[in-house]
């Protein structure tokens, strides 16, 4: 692996450019390399590693057993990377990418435009937005956040801390921070009790998963630390300019807990900002609640010569994620001419019976981890657009009263999706509560058209881009 | 079969205007728009109300819409977030300037006095922020700007309020002529017919004008535009430049709105936009040059929309060549927001009455026919 530090290091085409150093972006550079392609890989991190694997070979929590094994098999794929021959530039971001393969990334403030072959976009997961009442509150943030500041400082948020959500990252990060040392006042676990009902059907597939035994070893260990409160239907954040209460109601009773610090989380949804703004189609996934890309088995999506792997082409986990990678990595090998279509095919042989391992009992998590729809619609004062400061409430009146059909058409009202997010964060949550207030479906609703850049770019980086031949021929023309 | 006595295609700007001026006269009109109002260049452009620097041609059109833009809470119930603090175009250079003086007195000698030369003092006073190196300008003081998506949808709600009726999502797959009617036929399966058709698609009209035998030079371009993070207030007026291409506004929230007609790739057929940020990169060092406040503002979006441009610059208005009963409104060529409530208002009159007072000769597709048969007539 060759690191670079400044856009001038940069090729000016390669075979295959990575988007994103998580497990699915590592396995195919690596692969990818391997065998011969000229890789770029590219984070905006500054080290690699991605959400789950992040700072794995610089986090100070040394002692293995606080982050767990899982976390630690980072270390292999990134070894692996490490001895690759691509190209690994940290600390850069992609911030547009053309269907026609051209890709803007900037770092340091500098900005180049690059093309590439190939493309996969290993962009993973973001965390399913919670709108409860109060949770712009200081103090409230997303479990996620927690966890980030955990792996790469070693810190973890003090005082009273109120654990709420559901899915299994929610046991997850609380393990962690369990074996960290801290603990927490309340874990309040906010799965729809019916869920058990839907999900049992697909019991049988998840009871052959490999998450399974490692999922009831983490749900014993926080339930044998950690006071859990199940079956909770009701939540809000209340406190004058900070955190200093958590209100919540289960099994019908409501119960207000004093807190300084209440850490959200509901599942993961993909990533989809930069596949959306590359003009790939997404659709809409029942199961999981979210968009995702529409892709064909090996992880290609609409736009010729842009795949998809990891976590953004829909929530199926780290071990998953490399695999994934992988798969994609192949089919960009034979794209390339570098591989067969039936060398592509004969290698990818093992790994999908390896994913179908992952795959089994997926549905079954799916189903029972479905966050509830209170949990999902910003009610009528909860915020929904956080950049804008526009409510659940102020969006069922435009949608009521102006005869609103869907996001794109909502902004013009409220500036809604219109802040410096441009709707990347929020944009589940207002789909959500226009699909409600119209009787309609998120699905049918439709979703931000989101646009380049995926993140700001400065006016200054734009300027420095290379003049375009029109501008060259203006001023030669004098 | 839905029958009416106009059938309005696209749902544009100057669709809903249309519509919403021809049912004030007491027609019946279905509006067929194939994606969403207001879904491509009505929704997706850069609201400038702007009389600034028209060809001569559409000067009285554009006149008689400002003044429509001054009282528009009273024809669509809704303020549409107009606001005018004048429109300006920067002097970079004593030359500038003279180009300026010169289009000043051509507008004099025509009888039209809205834009008017000024000073460097008289400049700063109106831009404090441009650059050091302006000397001056050109000013139209009752030019503004709205919001586009917003404006569409008050001309829609009020065309329907007035009984006009609105199928959105479907797109007009074909039309003929069957004896005295128009007979639509939906993508959904549905027939509509009117014994009068305006043709209203935008970037997709040519292809009915073509359907009756009148080809035009209509192109589908797709201009690109960008806008900042919210900024500290420094700019009322929208601002151009005199010798590069610019279009620049800050908006009461403090986000500025970066464009100057830079052209992405348009694919009408599939409704995408590509964009070129190599243009972009022009855009933004002309800004830099002429906005230094501008250095560290943080670009948080980009986009295009589809518009159709026409080969020499100015839209079709007016009835058709070839077919009794059928009426244009389309190729307004990147500049029609602030044409679409006078547009409107000329279809209503030339709909129902078969004339209007404004002078729109210049627009006829009669331009546009093959040398010879001008007058080939239905
Ligand atoms: C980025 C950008 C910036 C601009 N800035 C300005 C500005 O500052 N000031 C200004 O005055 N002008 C500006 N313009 C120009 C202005 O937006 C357009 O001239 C104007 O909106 C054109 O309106 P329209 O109704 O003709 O077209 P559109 O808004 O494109 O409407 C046409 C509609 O017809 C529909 N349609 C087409 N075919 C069919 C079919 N077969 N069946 C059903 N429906 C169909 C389409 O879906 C479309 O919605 C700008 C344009 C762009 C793109």
């Amino acid at each position: 692996m060759k690191t670079l530090s400044h856009v001038n290091d940069l090729a000016e085409h390669y075979d295959l450019v990575v988007i994103g150093a998580g497990p699915a972006g590592m396995a195919a550079a690596t692969l990818a390399a391997d065998k011969g392609a000229q890789v770029l890989l590219v984070d905006e991190n500054p080290t690699f590693g991605g959400q789950i694997y992040r700072a794995v070979s610089s986090t100070p929590l040394k002692d293995r057993a606080l982050l767990g094994a899982d976390y630690w098999k980072g270390e292999a794929i990134g070894a692996a990377f490490s001895q690759s021959q691509a190209d690994y530039f940290p600390g850069a971001t992609v911030w547009q990418l053309s269907p026609e393969l051209e890709l803007g990334i900037s770092s340091g403030g500098r900005t180049a435009v690059l093309h590439a072959r190939r493309v996969i976009m290993a962009t993973g997961a973001l965390e399913r937005p919670m709108p409860i009442k109060g949770w712009t509150l200081p103090g409230v943030m997303t479990a996620g956040a927690a966890q980030i500041l955990l792996k790469t400082s070693g810190v973890a948020v003090s005082g009273k801390v109120v654990l709420a959500g559901c899915g299994p990252l929610l046991w997850l990060i609380a393990a962690q921070y369990l074996a960290a040392g801290k603990r927490f006042d309340a874990i309040l676990d906010t799965t729809p009790r019916g869920n058990w009902r839907t999900a049992m059907k697909d019991l049988p597939g998840f009871l052959t998963s490999p998450y399974l035994a490692k999922g009831l070893k983490l749900m014993a260990k926080v339930r044998r630390q950690a006071k859990i409160i199940s079956g909770v239907t009701a939540l809000a954040a209340e406190g004058e300019g900070h955190l200093a209460r958590v209100r919540y109601t289960a099994g019908g009773r409501e119960v207000v807990i004093e807190a300084d610090h209440l850490l959200l989380h509901q599942g993961v949804t993909p990533n989809i900002n930069m596949a959306s703004a590359s003009n790939c189609e997404l659709e809409w996934d029942d199961a999981q609640l979210a968009w995702k890309p529409k892709l064909d088995d090996w992880g290609n999506t609409t736009v010729p010569g842009i795949a998809i792997s990891g976590d953004g082409a829909g929530i199926a986990g780290a071990e998953a994620a490399a695999e994934r990678g992988r798969i994609t990595a192949l089919d960009a090998l034979a794209g390339l001419g570098i591989i067969s279509i039936a060398q592509r095919d004969e290698q990818a042989k093992p790994i999908r019976s390896e994913l179908n391992r992952y795959d089994r009992g997926r549905v079954f998590l799916d189903r029972l981890y479905q966050p509830a729809q209170q949990f999902r619609v910003a009610g009528e004062d909860t915020i929904a657009c956080r950049c804008e400061e526009v409510t659940g409430g102020q969006i069922r009146k435009a949608v009521t009263t102006l005869n609103i059909a869907g996001p794109n058409q909502l902004k013009s009202f409220l500036r809604c999706g219109m802040g410096p997010c441009q709707g990347r964060l929020c944009g589940l949550t207002v789909s959500e509560t226009i699909a409600e207030a119209r009787g309609s479906t998120p699905e049918a609703v439709g979703y931000y058209r989101l646009r380049a850049p995926v993140k700001p770019v400065t006016l200054a980086e734009l300027a420095s881009l290379k003049q375009s031949e029109t501008e060259i021929r203006t001023v030669a023309r004098g | 079969m839905v029958t009416a006595d106009v059938i309005v295609v696209g749902g544009g700007l100057h669709g809903c205007s249309a519509a919403l001026q021809l049912a004030k006269r007491g027609a019946s009109v279905v509006l067929v728009e194939k994606d969403y109002i207001g879904r491509h260049a009505s929704g997706a452009n850069a609201g400038g109300v702007r009389q600034l620097g028209r060809v001569l041609a559409e000067i009285p059109l554009s006149v008689a819409s400002m003044e429509m833009w001054h009282g528009i809470e009273d024809l669509v119930d809704d303020h549409c977030g107009f606001e005018s603090h004048g429109q300006v175009k920067l002097a970079e250079s004593e030359a500038d300037l003279e180009t300026c003086r010169a289009r000043a007195s051509a507008l004099h000698t025509a009888g039209f006095e809205h834009e008017e030369v000024i000073d460097e003092k008289q400049l700063r006073e109106l831009v404090p922020a441009a650059a050091p190196h302006v000397v001056g300008g050109m000013v139209s003081r009752a030019d503004g700007a709205a919001l586009p998506f917003r404006t569409v949808q008050a001309f829609r709600n009020k065309a329907e309020r007035l009984g006009a009726r609105i199928i959105e999502g479907v797109a007009v797959s074909d039309i003929r002529r069957d004896g005295r009617d128009f007979v639509a036929q939906l993508a959904d399966g549905q027939t509509l017919s009117a014994p009068k058709l305006v043709n209203a698609a935008g970037a997709w009209a040519g292809r009915i004008a073509e359907r009756f035998g009148e080809p035009v030079p209509l192109e589908a371009v797709a201009p690109m535009l960008m806008i900042t993070e919210r900024r500290a207030p420094f700019l009322k007026p929208v601002v151009g430049a005199t010798s590069r291409t610019l279009s620049f506004k800050q908006f009461a929230n403090g986000t500025v709105l970066i464009g100057g007609g830079y052209l992405g790739r348009a694919e009408p057929d599939t409704n995408r936009t590509i964009l070129d940020y190599a243009k972009l990169g022009e855009n933004a060092r002309t800004v830099r040059d002429l906005f230094p406040v501008m250095h560290d503002a943080r670009i948080i979006r980009c986009w295009a929309g589809i518009e159709a441009r026409m080969a020499d610059g100015i839209p079709v208005i007016g009835p058709s060549r070839t077919e009794d009963g059928l009426f244009h409104s389309f190729g307004y060529s990147l500049h029609g927001f602030q044409l679409g409530p006078i547009c409107g208002s000329i279809i209503g009159e030339l709909v129902t009455t078969g004339q209007t007072n404004l002078p729109i000769s210049p627009f006829s597709i009669r331009r546009f026919a093959p040398s010879g048969r001008q007058s080939t007539g239905f």
